[in-house]
Order: structure tokens, then C-alpha cells, then sequence
């Protein structure tokens, strides 16, 4: 690998690299094209233009215009069937020019090999995820989020991998790999193997979750950052949120990563070349590969980069917590089955408490319709919202969700009313029908993204197997609140933050656990992350039906 | 000999060195080494004076020198005619007239991306019928094994082409002969064949045979009959599609394999000639390969009394800037095939280098050299283009060196290329591993004329198009085909046809969409790597576009007010097929991983062991009565 062993290049790579730094305003479009074509790359832009469903103020956007900018290096004799795709997003400020240099030197090396059997497209994305969501669907045509965007021109057939760069300084101390891709998706393993493989050869330091693997397995502090490690990677994955530019490429079965520079006060500093020369190796063995990568996992954990945990060794543990339920499911039908004992008094009861199929459908369609609420409502009445309280558009959408999601506790008592069957037999029923529906939810989600599916479990899983109508109810209704699925999610916030190290007073938090909902919503709307109605629609009727049983008169 | 060679020079060189040709007339009966010798004794005054004219003379000259000899594609063809009708032809009838000829060709054009586009074309003419007499044995120029392959199956026209690589319309303009990726083949049989497709099967294994390649993959699954979008080349008026066979392998991987096995059909092999620079390990370090073969039977004269056999190769490269150039726009021949030239390829009875001169008039673009005095112009793909020529029979080209090797040195790197007029793209859209759509742009840049092109695609059964979304949108409104023949699959046995008339108007991009669902296969039918993908053909766009020269009304071009009112026929329109980039698209894989096989083996022998088990236990053993005959019923 000859990568900027020559001087002349370098100091083209490092004259870029200068130029980027200096600060730009929006993205140098026109500059971009010139530079790539000077580079001997069939240049093409798209743009695109979105609306917020509500402003973003993490990002500080709503009304989002931009323009992608994207050179396809053809390979020689290749049919245009198969590409590889390295982007870097560009975006005001010096956020991430550093990677637009590496990427522009890259191309200008790669442009000049010969071994190229794929064709490389270099990508630079304006608005980070939301570029890349509009240059993916234009790229295959689709459009699931209802963005503009104009037309490709260009294409290089299907893309076989992607890789996302994120470099902030010339140089950096570690690099860091991020895969989890939206809905919780997973590029497949080989793709980690590969990037460690290359950073073992360049000794490179490399982490995952931003931490450091540690040699000493069987200590307690090697075992400890390892189960935290993974943990990390539980709470992203559950997120359900693209973690990376790269995460957009997995719903089109691309596999793809981002590799993010980290600078911290260490000594050891790698370059940029050093950085190149890893992107070139992987290049290189992308290029190489015949089919897609399908031989390793594509259902992992990862507490270090070099190990990992298998889809054989975890869904076990969610068995055994589904199968609880399913126990309990069982246990209910043999009590309703079973006859009571016989006595004379009590035949007419029976007869009388069968239940109808009325007194289980009301609470079913009732806490289904307060999802529906909560999955609509904070959008649609933001404006609405904002006219009457002093509150921006984005505080108007979560409280909205946080007072529909309260205002659904207060159902129980009104659905009695009309089902006058409130007896030892009806909430048999219902809580069966509660506990298989949670198993079937569980379960699938389990197999979608099993993080989310997991923690879900862990937490209503209790809930659903101890709560009868006949426990103490303000104690029971404290942990029914407790393990609610909003409570969940301020809990892995803070347990988050604590994993980060960077734990949070609980003002800050609370701050954090408001802006992570809005951000859960947005990602529905902009990306299509299914996590926001999967909560809205279905787990949380789901724990309201739990909450009517105990409730249950 | 000599005669027909005399015969045979091209006008345009007749027109140049008039005085060598006088010579030659009245020596026709001459040896061949004599003639040689008096062309290399006239032509050092005819340079020499030349190189004494000022510049104003030169271009005087260019003008004097401007008639229309060929167009690249028939380039042969129209020389050919042009000598039979010509006056010399009463001389040459007087001698034995002869049976076969061969001539060579290298057309160098330099493309506005820096890459270099270097087009040979070889051909061969015999004389000869192979249907009629019983058995040709006796070979002379034309090779023997596609001599045999003619008169045994029955060929009428043979098309083959073998191509690494996608041509890129928009960076390089139009192709001489343009060929998708991959390996292509479609032939007209004869209308004595009775079975057609067992003869094409027979036919594509020989010729798998011949060119060392995988043509033995064509069977029904992927080859078709268009009815409109082939047409014969040669002469004949049997258009039947019936005797028409299509089919392309996308797939191909085109190398030296292929290569040493076509350059064996030429007369003089690579041991002289232009040949000599078909070198594969430069030709293979390139961005595009193309090599073909095209048999068809042409006429002998313009009466077109007797039909004559044209064998005709010709082989493509552009080589790239960066890659093969290391970035410097300086090309020679050397620098492209690593070898200079010495001489023609003694059988050869025109030996020619055409340079593509057309963006360098005046020379200020790049210089060429050794320079020449010889031009020539054609319209070429309704452009019309000047060329340099090296005349390789003549030793003078060679120099006191004895060696051509022509280099072209850029001076600056300005100039636009004319957006092409019509150009495709194709991509498969939607995701997951149900459905999809599949895409084909059609782009008519001309600024003012709407032109028809027939669509063809060919899809493979396995995706299984709904033909009943067949949109077709230009401008945004729907464009309804003037004609369609659609032909369904069947399932493991023959593809989709789907060919479409559409009218393309003028500045836009039409847009053909058709959905369809990916089949999942048996699990013997994947290949042995499911992941990599399956290939579909490129689509073929043929089409008469409007000539750019015949909108050329403020021409500057000094021709004779009579010829310049109405656009000819000729230069009004030309034909360009463009084919559009195959598709690779994933059907659903099932994992032929250890695991995989594991847990189908063991669910399959439990399955087996169980379903027996509970059978055995289940059933209800009894003894059956035999029942009385049917004699003692009563």
C-alpha cells in the first residue's frame, strides 16, 4: 500500500486539508464539483428540501434545504453493476471537514489504480442524516418520508457496502466504529472484523461505544467494562435511532458503518495518512469481496471489538422472560377452564359471570384509541398547542405526548361503566388476552431489534405476570407507573449517561429525557424508525390493559 | 496481383498523389516490387514539396482534399463500391477477378475526457457461396473454422461481440459499433433451416468452442426473438423473425482467452499488419474492452449480381487518462499497445491509420507526428469528422526510422464535447427482497427534433415482470408506444420480451417503469454464489437519429450551393444503437451456510423417522377378507 508515500501527494492531501479548515457557511457546492472533477470523477448533485414535521432544536432546523454532492469513480472495464460508497457529511461550520479532505485525497489516489472492480462513489452529504436519507431514496427510487429531492443521474448499479466517515481535527487519537443503524439494524459482522483487522495492522487504536478494549479479561475491571460496553450498545441499539450517517444504508441491505475520529489528550496521535492508508486496505478488501457480505452474524452484541455475543447465546435469556408469560397464559386458561367447586349457590354466578366478548373488547379498542392519541395528537396539534401556552413548537409536541400519556392512566374507571361483567372471570379473560399479546409483541420484537425488545421484557414482564386486581393497589400502582414504558426510557436515559460516564443531575436529565422524545419522534418521521408508534400503538395499550386489570372493580 | 491492388487504392488517396497514381495506371502489369519501388521513388518530391507550401496552402489543400469517402461503420463498404462503379474498373475486369480480399483499419480518436478511444476494424471478403456449392474446401483469406460454421448451420448473418466494460456515452460520445457488457450473440439463419433453435443451440456450443468462452451458457432461458429490433445488415430481404436468435450473458468475462482466438482468424495473425499491436497485457489495462465478429453477405458491385461473404473484426479499447497515461495528455501508439508499426500486413490491400483530427484544425488543440499530408472526411454517426491518415502500404509512412509511431502531444485541454443525442441508463429502484421496479431513462437531447426509438428487454423469468404497470412518462405525461409485442416468460423455460416503439420528444428524458416480483428459486437453480446476485441484459435502444450536420444550415463547410438546400437522405438521420448497463439484482437467498444444511438434513430425517413412527403406531392392522370372484356373484 503506497498511499501518500509520495511527498507530491501528501502535500496535495495536506493543502487540502488547510484549505478545509478554514470555516465555510453551508456546504461549497460549487467547489466540490470543480475539485472532484479535477480529480477525474463523474460528478452529480442532487438536492433536496424537507420540512420538519416540528423544529429540531438539537440541530437548530425545520425547514431543511441542501444539496449532495457525489463523484463516481468508474472502475475500468466494470459494468456499472456493483459500487462502494464513501461519504462524509458537510456541513456549516468545521464540524466535519476534516473527513471531506480525507475523502477528496482518497479519491484522487483511488482514481489512479487500476485494481478497482467495483465503482466507488464518493459522497458528500449535506444535513447530515437527512441528506443521506434523500440521496438514498433517490438512489433507489423510494420515498418512504415524504422528502423532495431531485433525481440521480448518476449511478453505479447496486451498492455493496458503505462506509461514513466523521473527522473533526487532522488528527486523531482513536477511531471509533458505530453501527447501529436505524431500527436497531446491524451491518453484518465481518464488516467490524475487517475494520479491526486493518487497525490491529496499522496499530491503530480502535473502540466501539468509545471504549477501550482491555486485555485483562478474567478481572473484574476488564468484566465490568465489557458488560458496559455491551450495555451501551443495548441502550443505542434499543433507540431504535440511525447512530451514524450509515445507518440509512441498512434498510437497503447495504452493509455499512461509520468510522469516527476521536481526538482526546493522549499522546499517541495517528494521521491523516495513517487513517487513509486504513480506508484504502478496506477498500481494497471490499472491492475484492465476490457477494455481498453474508458469511458472518447479522445478530450480535459486542462487549469488545475482538468478541462478541451471539444471537444463540442472548435470545436464550429473552426466552426465558417470555416464557414467563407464557406460564402465566397458561395458568390463567387452566383457571378458566376449571371448574370451581361445585356449590348451589354459586352455579347461578357462573352462569351468569361468563363473560361477553364486550367486556374485553371495550378496554382492548378504549387503550388502543388512547395509543392512536398519543401517536397522533402531538404533531397534529402542535399549533394549537402553541397558541394557547407560552411554549415553543417542540415543547408543545413532547408535553402533548407526555398529558396524553398521563391522561391514559385515568381510563380504567370509565371503561366499568359500560361493561357491567366486572367480575373474578373478566379479568381472567382479559389479562390472557393482555399477557399473550404482550408475548406476541415481545417476541417480534425481539426479533426486529432485540435490545428494545429485551428491555421492554425486563421491564413488563413483572408487571404483566404479578398484577391481579386483588393486590395492594397504591403500592402495585406505583410500580406499574414505575415500569411504565415512558419511566423506562427517563431510566435508561440517566443509565445511559451513567454508562457514558458522564452521569447527569436530574434537572439536566430531565432536560435530556424531553429532547430524547422529541428526537424519537422526529426519527419516525424523518428516517422511519419504527420505535416512537411501536410504543405509542402498541406497547403502551398494551401495559394500559395490565393497568385496568389491577383496576378491575 | 498488382492490378487489384492498383484497383483497390481509395480514392482519396487518388486524389492526393495524383502523380503516384498515373504511374501506377500505366504500370499496372507491373510486379508488385516494382510498383512499390516507383511509389517510394515519388513520393519523397510529393512530401518534400509539400513541406515547402505555407500554411495558407495546406489548408487549400485540406479543402481540395475534403470529399466524403466513408463512414466509419461501412467505411469498407462504401470504398468498395465506390471503386467497382469507378472507371477503373473496365481495366480491371480484364484480369482474373479476384476471389478474396483483406483489408485493416486503426481509427484513433482522442475523447474530451483525456481517455483515448483506438476502434481496428479487419476485413475479409470472399467471393464465394457457401450454401450453394456442396463443400468449400479451398481457404484462403477467410478463416476456415467460420467458413465451416457458415455452411453448416446455415448462417446468414453472424453478430458476436465480447465486451469488458460499459461504454460511457456521456463522457466519450458515441461508439463505432457499440456492444453491451458481456458476451452478445444474435444470427439470422437461413429460411432452409427447419430446426431453428436446435440449430442456434448446436451453433452457440461451436462458437463457445471457437472463442473460448461460456457461449454454451445460451439456452432458452435466455435467448429471444425480437421482431423488430434486429434487422438483417447484409443483403436479403428475409425479415421473418423467425430466423432470428438474441441472446446476451451479461456475465461474460471477457480476457486474453477470448482475445488470442479472434486475432487467430486473421490472415496475417499478429506477426504484421495492425495486428501486431494487439497486445493483451495493454489491451486489458484499459476502462473498455470490446472485441467482435460480424458475418453478413454483402454485394459484390453495385448491380448487386453476385453476393460476396464479409468476414469483419473489429476490436475497441479507450484507454484511461490516469490510469494508462499516468495523467499526462500525451498519447502514441506506443504508449497505448506498447509497440510501433513497421510495415502493413503484406495479404492486407489497404492498411490505414485514421487520426481524429476534428477539434484540431488548425493544430492548436495538439500536435501531431509524424505529421501527414493525407486527410480525409466522413460523416461519421451524423457528425462530421476529419481524420489524418497514415497510408501503411506505403513505405514512406514508416520514415528513415522504419517505424510509425504516431504521437499526439496536447498543447491545452479546452474544448466541450457535444452532449450525445441520445443516450440511456437503467436501475433497479425499490428495496427489500419482494419487489422492485425496474427503471430505463431515455434521454433525447436534441433541441429541437422528437425522434423514435424501439426499446427492447429482455428479462430473465425469474423476475417476474407485471407487465400491467408498464408506464411510460416523458415530460411528465404519459407517452403511449406506437407499437408493443410483449411476450410473457414461462417459468424455467423462456424469458420476458418486452419490445416498444416510443417517441421520444425533443429535450427530454422518457422514462420506462415496470415492476416486478423476484421469483424464489428452487435450490438447485442458484448459482454457486446466490449473494453476488442475478444478471439481467442490457436493454437495447435502437434508433435513426437526426444528423447534427443536417441541421447545420450556416455551414461553413465550402460545398456547392445545388448540394446545400435540402438536407440529403443520407446525412439527415443515422442509426445508433445504445445499450444500457445490466442489472444486478439479489432474489431471495436462503442460507446455504453449515448451519443451514444442518438444520434442513436433521429436520428432514426427524420428519422422516416421526412420519414413520406415527404410522406405524397409529394404524390399524387387518386382515382382509379376499372377496369372492366375480364368476360366483350371482
Amino acid at each position: 500500500m503506497g498511499l501518500l508515500s509520495d511527498p507530491n501527494r501528501r502535500r496535495a492531501l495536506i493543502n487540502l486539508l488547510t484549505r478545509l479548515n478554514a470555516p465555510i457557511c453551508g456546504m461549497p457546492v460549487d467547489w466540490l464539483v470543480k475539485t472532484m472533477q479535477a480529480r477525474g470523477l463523474e460528478v452529480f448533485t442532487q438536492s433536496f428540501s424537507r420540512t420538519l414535521p416540528f423544529p429540531d432544536e438539537n440541530k437548530e432546523r425545520y425547514m431543511v434545504k441542501g444539496t449532495n454532492v457525489y463523484g463516481i469513480l468508474r472502475a475500468p472495464r466494470a459494468p456499472r453493476t456493483e459500487a462502494l460508497v464513501l461519504s462524509a457529511s458537510c456541513s456549516p461550520g468545521d464540524e466535519n471537514n476534516q473527513a471531506v479532505g480525507l475523502l477528496l485525497g482518497l479519491a484522487q489516489y483511488f482514481r489512479n489504480q487500476i485494481y478497482f472492480a467495483k465503482d466507488l462513489i464518493f459522497l458528500v452529504n449535506e444535513h447530515d442524516l437527512i441528506g443521506m436519507q434523500a440521496w438514498l431514496e433517490g438512489y433507489h427510487h423510494t420515498n418512504t418520508t415524504g422528502m423532495d429531492w431531485t433525481p440521480l443521474h448518476g449511478r453505479g448499479g447496486s451498492i455493496q457496502a458503505a462506509l461514513s466517515l466523521e473527522l473533526n481535527s487532522h488528527v486523531v487519537t482513536s477511531l471509533d466504529l458505530v453501527l447501529e443503524g436505524l431500527n436497531g439494524q446491524l451491518p453484518n459482522l465481518d464488516l467490524a472484523n475487517l475494520f479491526y483487522a486493518f487497525c490491529q495492522k496499522l496499530s491503530v487504536l480502535c473502540t466501539i461505544e468509545g471504549k477501550l478494549q482491555r486485555n485483562d479479561w478474567d478481572s473484574v475491571s476488564g468484566y465490568s467494562q465489557a458488560v458496559q460496553t455491551m450495555m451501551l450498545m443495548v441502550m443505542k441499539q434499543a433507540s431504535g435511532r440511525p447512530w451514524g450517517d450509515h445507518g440509512l444504508f441498512l434498510r437497503y441491505h447495504i452493509e455499512a458503518a461509520t468510522i469516527k475520529g476521536i481526538n482526546s489528550f493522549r499522546q499517541d496521535k495517528t494521521d491523516a495518512t495513517t487513517i487513509g492508508r486504513l480506508l484504502e486496505g478496506m477498500y481494497r478488501k471490499l472491492n475484492n469481496l465476490l457477494e455481498r457480505l453474508h458469511q458472518s452474524y447479522f445478530f450480535y452484541l459486542m462487549p469488545s471489538l475482538s468478541n462478541f455475543v451471539s444471537i444463540g447465546y442472548y435470545m436464550p435469556a429473552f426466552g426465558l422472560l417470555a416464557v414467563i408469560l407464557l406460564l402465566r397464559a397458561l395458568d390463567l386458561w387452566v383457571q378458566l377452564v376449571t371448574p370451581p367447586p361445585r356449590n348451589e349457590e354459586r352455579v347461578n354466578d357462573i352462569a351468569q359471570s361468563c363473560p361477553g366478548v364486550l367486556s374485553i373488547l371495550i378496554p382492548l379498542v378504549i387503550s388502543h384509541l388512547t395509543g392512536v392519541a398519543l401517536y397522533m395528537l402531538p404533531v397534529r396539534f402542535q399549533e394549537m398547542a402553541v397558541e394557547h401556552f407560552p411554549v415553543s413548537e417542540t415543547e408543545a409536541v413532547v408535553l402533548t405526548a407526555i398529558a396524553v400519556y398521563t391522561a391514559g392512566l385515568a381510563l380504567p374507571h370509565n371503561t366499568h361503566r359500560y361493561s357491567s361483567e366486572g367480575t373474578e372471570q373478566g379479568w381472567r379473560v382479559l389479562k390472557l388476552v393482555a399477557v399473550l399479546y404482550l408475548a406476541v409483541l415481545l417476541g417480534c420484537t425481539a426479533l426486529i431489534n432485540f435490545s428494545l425488545g429485551f428491555i421492554l421484557a425486563l421491564t413488563l414482564v413483572p408487571v404483566a405476570a404479578f398484577v391481579t386486581p386483588h393486590v395492594p393497589k397504591v403500592l402495585s400502582a406505583f410500580a406499574l407507573v414505575f415500569l411504565s414504558p415512558a419511566c423506562t426510557l427517563l431510566f435508561s436515559v440517566f443509565f445511559y449517561q451513567e454508562l457514558q460516564e458522564m452521569p447527569v443531575s436530574f434537572q439536566d436529565g430531565w432536560i435530556l429525557y424531553l429532547s430524547v422524545i422529541s428526537q424519537g419522534i422526529l426519527d419516525h418521521y424523518l428516517y422511519g424508525s419504527l420505535v416512537y408508534p411501536l410504543i405509542a400503538l402498541l406497547v403502551y395499550p398494551c401495559w394500559l390493559l395490565f393497568w385496568n386489570i389491577l383496576f378491575w372493580k | 496481383m498488382a492490378a487489384h491492388r492498383c484497383g483497390f487504392l481509395p480514392p482519396l488517396f487518388i486524389l492526393c498523389a495524383l502523380s503516384v497514381l498515373t504511374v501506377t495506371w500505366t504500370q499496372e502489369t507491373i510486379p508488385l516490387g516494382s510498383h512499390r519501388a516507383a511509389a517510394a521513388d515519388s513520393k519523397p518530391t510529393d512530401t518534400k514539396s509539400v513541406a515547402q507550401t505555407t500554411e495558407q496552402l495546406a489548408v487549400e489543400q485540406r479543402q481540395w482534399e475534403a470529399t466524403e469517402v466513408e463512414e466509419a461503420t461501412s467505411a469498407a463498404a462504401a470504398v468498395s463500391k465506390q471503386d467497382n462503379s469507378s472507371p477503373e474498373d473496365v481495366v480491371q475486369t480484364s484480369t482474373p477477378k479476384p476471389k478474396d480480399e483483406f483489408q485493416e483499419e486503426l481509427v484513433v480518436r482522442p475523447l474530451h475526457s483525456g481517455d483515448i478511444y483506438a476502434s481496428f476494424q479487419f476485413r475479409t471478403l470472399w467471393q464465394t457461396d457457401f450454401t450453394r456449392e456442396r463443400k468449400v474446401s479451398h481457404y484462403g483469406l477467410f478463416p476456415k473454422s467460420l467458413g465451416q460454421v457458415i455452411s453448416k448451420f446455415s448462417v446468414r448473418e453472424l453478430h458476436i461481440s465480447f465486451t469488458q466494460g460499459y461504454w460511457r456515452t456521456m463522457q466519450w460520445g458515441q461508439p463505432f459499433l457499440s456492444s453491451p457488457p458481456g458476451a452478445e450473440l444474435w444470427v439470422w439463419f437461413q429460411d432452409t433451416v427447419t430446426d431453428v433453435d436446435g440449430t442456434w443451440k448446436e451453433l452457440a456450443n461451436v462458437l463457445s468452442g471457437i472463442f473460448c468462452a461460456s457461449l454454451n451458457f445460451i439456452d432458452s432461458t435466455n435467448t429471444v426473438q425480437p421482431t423488430a429490433s434486429f434487422k438483417p445488415l447484409g443483403i436479403g430481404n428475409v425479415t421473418d423473425h423467425r430466423f432470428l436468435r438474441y441472446a446476451t450473458l451479461p456475465r461474460e468475462i471477457v480476457c486474453t482467452e477470448n482475445l488470442t482466438p479472434w486475432k487467430k482468424l486473421l490472415p496475417c495473425g499478429t506477426k504484421a499488419g495492425l495486428a501486431v499491436l494487439l497486445k493483451s497485457e495493454k489491451l486489458f489495462h484499459s476502462s473498455f474492452y470490446s472485441q467482435a465478429v460480424h458475418i453478413r453477405p454483402v454485394c459484390q458491385d453495385w448491380q448487386c449480381k453476385t453476393a460476396s461473404w464479409e468476414l469483419r473484426q473489429t476490436l475497441n479499447v479507450v484507454f484511461d487518462l490516469h490510469n494508462s497515461g499516468q495523467g499526462k495528455r500525451e498519447w502514441s501508439l506506443f504508449k497505448m499497445f506498447s509497440r510501433t508499426l513497421t510495415e502493413a500486413c503484406p495479404l492486407a490491400s489497404t492498411s490505414k491509420i485514421y487520426i481524429d483530427v476534428t477539434d484540431n484544425p488548425e493544430g492548436e488543440q495538439f500536435e501531431l507526428s509524424p505529421a501527414t499530408a493525407l486527410l480525409s472526411q466522413a460523416v461519421v454517426l451524423g457528425d462530421r469528422r476529419t481524420f489524418s491518415v497514415y497510408d501503411l502500404t506505403q513505405q514512406i509512412t514508416f520514415g528513415t526510422v522504419r517505424s510509425l509511431n504516431v504521437l499526439m502531444r496536447w498543447k491545452s485541454s479546452e474544448g466541450d464535447m457535444l452532449r450525445p443525442l441520445l443516450h440511456a441508463e437503467r436501475y433497479v429502484a425499490g428495496y427489500g427482497l419482494q419487489t422492485g421496479e425496474i427503471h430505463t431513462l431515455m434521454y433525447n437531447n436534441h433541441p429541437y427534433r422528437s425522434f423514435p426509438v424501439l426499446l427492447l428487454d429482455s428479462v430473465p423469468w425469474y423476475l417476474r415482470m407485471y407487465i400491467h404497470t408498464l408506464t411510460v412518462t416523458s415530460k411528465g405525461k404519459d407517452n403511449k408506444p406506437s407499437y408493443i409485442h410483449y411476450q410473457p416468460s414461462k417459468d424455467r423455460v423462456r424469458p420476458h420480451l418486452l419490445e416498444m416503439l416510443v417517441q421520444l420528444p425533443p429535450n427530454s428524458v422518457t422514462e420506462v417503469t415496470v415492476e416486478f416480483e423476484r421469483a424464489l428459486l428452487k435450490w438447485t437453480e442458484y448459482t454457486p454464489d446466490p449473494n453476488h446476485g442475478f444478471y439481467v441484459g442490457s436493454s437495447v435502444i435502437s434508433s435513426l437519429v437526426p444528423s447534427l450536420v443536417a441541421l447545420d444550415t450556416n455551414s461553413t463547410w465550402q460545398r456547392p450551393l445545388f448540394s446545400t438546400f435540402f438536407p440529403c437522405k443520407e446525412e439527415s438521420s443515422y442509426f445508433v444503437r445504445v445499450y444500457t448497463e445490466p442489472l444486478l439484482v439479489n432474489l431471495p437467498t436462503p442460507d446455504f451456510s453449515m448451519p443451514y444444511n444442518v438444520i434442513c438434513l436433521t429436520c428432514t430425517v426427524v420428519a422422516v423417522g416421526y412420519g414413520s413412527l406415527y404410522n406405524l403406531l397409529t394404524r390399524t392392522f387387518q386382515i382382509e377378507e379376499p372377496s369372492p370372484g366375480l364368476a360366483k356373484r350371482p
